[in-house]
């Protein structure tokens, strides 16, 4: 990885509050994985961020290194990483990620 | 690129002794999987980590020849 996607990275991630690295836009999705990350960060009325890295190769890979997770979607929460979509979705289905996005003021539907 | 169920078992299997495999070819191609992992080195992990636990034992082909792996991983009852 490159010094300068590192620290862009690292940029984005620590500046937003929730952000989501994705393949595509959340409007539209090109992989059926970032699709299912977005609809849960949707269901549950968070606002977030989102980085298309098919925009941007040096943050596609970069953001592998990042984290030391080989695959996209990537969710990140106060400067954290959570995990990929189905990491997201067992915390979805155990309201653990409802209970994680709420203590960053996103409001649950 | 696609890889059979029997290859990511054994590499699941090798990479993390005692583990219980069970995959799922979710759309008959050879190229959509479903996994789920469950051992005892688990135990106290974090989920992420209990998913790059994985992921090394899949040595890399994960995002590359293994494109689509649903992961759920879990401790023995």
């Amino acid at each position: 990885m490159t010094e300068d996607a590192n620290a862009r990275i690292d940029e984005i991630v620590k500046g937003n509050e929730i952000v989501l690295f994705m393949k595509g836009s959340p409007l539209f999705p090109q992989c059926g994985f970032s699709s299912r990350a977005v609809a849960i960060l949707q269901h549950l009325g968070a606002e977030f961020e989102s980085v298309d890295v098919l925009q941007d190769q040096a943050i596609r890979q970069g953001i592998k290194a990042y984290s030391d997770w080989p695959t996209i979607p990537q969710l990140y929460v106060h400067g954290e990483f959570v995990g990929g979509s189905d990491i997201m979705m067992e915390m979805y289905e155990s309201g653990e990620l409802a209970e994680l996005l709420q203590k960053d003021g996103a409001q649950a539907n | 690129m696609a890889m059979d169920a029997a290859e990511i078992e054994t590499l699941i299997r090798t990479g993390i002794p005692g583990a219980t495999v069970e995959i799922t070819d979710l759309a008959g191609d050879g190229d959509h999987y479903a996994a789920r992992v469950v051992s005892e080195s688990f135990r106290g992990l974090p989920r992420v980590r209990q998913h790059q636990a994985v992921y090394a034992a899949l040595g890399g082909r994960m995002g590359g020849a293994l494109h689509a792996l649903q992961l759920t991983t879990a401790v023995p009852e």
